[in-house]
């Protein structure tokens, strides 16, 4: 018993590192990558947004701040701010040339957002079914499931 | 042995966790019951939580841009959604939603932050057992 209960533990040890390695092989694959910490604090109040869209730097200063959250208190416990910023550090490490400006704490205002973004009338974004360019799954229907392809794109009119 | 040994480890901090999780568990009413210590222990006078009160201050803005129905709605036993980002939240009412108000740390972290959101400062006893007692009184 003892000894299958290990066996299952290494399992879940080895599918994580299958996600995290999914996680780096690139955007077109999706950001699978996932914490259950991260994903139930930082996915209430919005969906929990890919850790490799903003640079190192940027979830330092968003994690120290978290008591004044873009206008909002998101103050959490130590244990969870600690582990949630492990998870933030590790998986955005290789963003950072790639796309994102360590001072850049918004997505939205990414070089790299504003270009995959910059075919969209400024028009889309108010439609009441987007609201914001914050809610990524309005258009991006696979999101919840860190998948942002084309294929799965659908504005709503 | 080793492997044994591991398992034994594992198995340990896995109840150990499984307890933390729990440690909090509880009902609406038992976190009515502590929050109406806390506020008799703040005012002598005390003289009991009221839905109304609660009702009255789920909905006002005091004075700022949010109430607590922006993002709950007025009928809290409906899905609510976030007045910024469109987020979906589940129904606040514990008649509606079975998990609200089961979590004495869950709870005080939500009155901490919402509290500031929507007040600009922490919310006493009275006003969350105000709260809570009109959430109770919701029905689907």
């Amino acid at each position: 018993m003892s000894v299958r209960r290990y066996s299952c533990a290494s399992a879940a040890v080895a599918l994580s590192l299958l996600c995290v390695t999914a996680a780096h092989a690139g955007e077109d694959r999706g950001y699978a990558a996932s914490n259950p910490t991260w994903s139930s604090e930082c996915g209430t109040c919005h969906m929990p947004y890919p850790p490799q869209l903003l640079a190192p730097e940027a979830w330092a200063k968003i994690m120290r701040s978290l008591g004044r959250h873009f206008g909002t208190d998101a103050s959490i416990d130590a244990a969870a701010e600690k582990e949630i910023s492990a998870f933030l550090q590790r998986q955005s490490a290789g963003a950072k040339r790639r796309k994102a400006d360590p001072q850049t704490m918004r997505i939205t205002e990414t070089a790299w957002f504003k270009r995959k973004h910059d075919e969209l009338a400024p028009e889309v974004w108010k439609r009441p079914a987007v609201k914001s360019a914050s809610n990524c799954a309005a258009c991006h229907t696979e999101a919840e499931r860190g998948i942002y392809s084309e294929h799965a794109v659908r504005v709503p009119r | 042995m080793r492997a044994i040994i591991n398992s034994v480890i594992r198995t340990a901090a896995v109840l150990s966790f499984a307890a933390a999780q729990t440690v909090t568990a509880a009902t609406p009413q038992e976190l009515l019951a502590n929050m109406e210590r806390s506020a008799r222990a703040a005012d002598a006078a005390f003289d009991g939580f009221s839905p109304k009160r609660g009702e009255q201050f789920f909905k006002s803005t005091h004075g700022g841009e949010w109430s607590c129905a922006s993002c709950h709605t007025s009928r809290p036993a409906n899905p609510g959604q976030h007045a910024k980002t469109a987020r979906v939240i589940p129904a606040l009412a514990p008649a509606a939603n079975a998990q609200r108000f089961t979590d004495a740390a869950k709870v005080e972290k939500w009155f901490k932050r919402n509290c500031n959101d929507v007040i600009g400062r922490a919310c006493t006893a009275r006003e969350q057992g105000d709260v809570l007692a009109y959430l109770m009184t919701v029905q689907p």
